[in-house]
């Protein structure tokens, strides 16, 4: 458990996040290297069941970011995603689902300070609740990966 | 029952009528049978008169509105027979284009609750141990979406012994750790037969995600990771949208409490959204719909 390294998955927006990570990381700021980034046109873009998705691939943390309100390179893609996140967000709360897993963030392409700020504290949440082996357990046995 | 309610004449005489006059070629309603009422079929007006209406008849039978059953619709233009709760469907369907207001007569009848238990040859009195939890609080026993409405106003339907609303304050109640083992279970049960889908009027997609095979987004084969990723996006396919008939988890064949799962959905959107669904199809549904002052206190 002393060397366990959360596995995260980082779903962002192409416009805002995705820059403001590759941002973070010109500017050489230190950050976890815990997150896997998986860029989408925009957070309207993310079906929840990608975050599902996530965890039962492997996953014990996520990350959704995208364009802060009123920046939405689709004018409405993020006040969408921000309905459907909010519903999502409180029906795994409601199934037992620590709500410190998922972590929802606007982040402009601007703000790289503000991406270290979120993936670090999103990998301590994570680190501190340890790995989500309550999800992997739910698999076949066959399927089951160490 | 002896002596046939007048509420139950009236419909069997509008039944009668529309399907005198070519109004309709198809009336789909309530019949009695050996097992309690069950939906039915009147093309022939001579027919009309197997129709009734009383607590038993808890179906939801705007299901067979659900474009999906294409055949439904090729028997011509149908005549349905809707208590309050399940003309909510009619315009969940109306309000997402799936329907036309032109394409069916609504016969609405006034129901004051239906039965929990509706397989027993007579309507029995309701009281809080035989009525159907979602009955309670029934906000449309006063329709206004139909055609024809049927019945005298009805008395508000008996509290059951524990609402939906109090079974998931209860498990609300009880850490996370206790309701993740609570719905895992519940999950685990399921045979991924898709009853909950098949029967939803509002589940209406003509490929459903979960037959996807590329990529496979669910994975199909009924084991509790599979299970959970169905339930789930279930659930969020329906939030703002479920009316709460609640006969996914009556046809469920292994007894997950969807309701809970539906319900907890409804609370989100009323305390988010403060939507509450309704049978007026011009009222726009939360999801796909925003504010730009929408709550986002759980995103940094």
């Amino acid at each position: 458990m002393s060397d366990f390294e959360p596995r995260i998955t980082a779903f962002v927006c192409n416009w805002c996040t995705y820059t403001g990570a590759d941002l973070a990381g010109t500017s050489r700021l230190h950050m976890a290297s815990n997150v896997r980034i998986i860029r989408l046109p925009c957070t309207g873009r993310i079906d929840p069941l990608f975050i599902v998705k996530a965890f039962e691939r492997g996953a014990d943390g996520v990350i959704v970011s995208g364009c802060h309100p009123a920046d939405c390179h689709y004018t409405s893609g993020n006040y969408h995603a921000r309905r459907r996140f909010a519903v999502f967000h409180d029906i795994m709360e409601f199934i037992g689902v620590d709500p410190r897993r998922m972590t929802f963030s606007w982040v402009s392409a601007s703000e790289g300070a503000k991406w270290r700020d979120v993936v670090d504290e999103a990998v301590t949440n994570v680190r501190a609740l340890g790995s989500f082996e309550a999800y992997r357990a739910l698999a076949p046995v066959e399927d089951r990966k160490a | 029952m002896t002596e046939t309610a007048t509420d139950v004449k009236e419909m069997r005489e509008i039944a009668r009528a529309l399907l005198a006059e070519g109004d309709v070629r198809v009336i789909i309603g309530w019949e009695a049978a050996r097992r309690g009422a069950r939906p039915v079929f009147v093309t022939d007006p001579a027919e009309a008169d197997r129709l009734i209406f009383d607590a038993r008849c808890v179906h939801n039978l705007v299901t067979y509105l659900n474009p999906r059953r294409d055949h439904v619709a090729e028997l011509g233009k149908i005549g349905l027979i809707v208590k309050g709760c399940d003309v909510k469907a009619v315009a969940g369907l109306l309000r997402e284009a799936q329907l036309t207001r032109d394409d069916v007569v609504l016969i609405g009848v006034r129901c004051g609750g239906v039965l929990e238990e509706n397989e027993m040859p007579a309507a029995v009195t309701l009281t809080r141990d035989n009525v159907a939890p979602r009955c309670y609080g029934c906000d449309n026993r006063e329709p206004t979406l139909f055609d024809h409405l049927v019945g005298e106003p009805q008395p508000e339907p008996p509290r059951p012994a524990q609402t939906i609303d109090e079974r998931i304050a209860a498990l609300e109640d009880r850490p996370l750790e206790e309701r993740w083992a609570f719905w895992t279970e519940q999950f685990s049960k399921c045979v991924r037969c898709y009853a909950c889908r098949q029967v939803c009027p509002l589940c209406v997609c003509e490929r459903c995600v979960a037959d996807k095979t590329r990529p496979r987004w669910i994975e199909p084969s009924p084991h509790a990771r599979g299970n959970l990723s169905w339930n789930v996006t279930r659930a969020l396919h329906l939030a703002g949208r479920c009316v709460g008939c609640g006969e996914c988890e009556r046809f469920c064949p292994v007894g997950i409490p969807l309701s809970l799962m539906n319900g907890k959905l409804q609370q989100i959107v009323a305390e988010r959204y403060g939507y509450t669904v309704g049978d007026d199809p011009e009222q726009a549904a939360p999801i796909g719909d925003y504010r730009l002052d929408d709550e986002q206190e759980f995103i940094k």
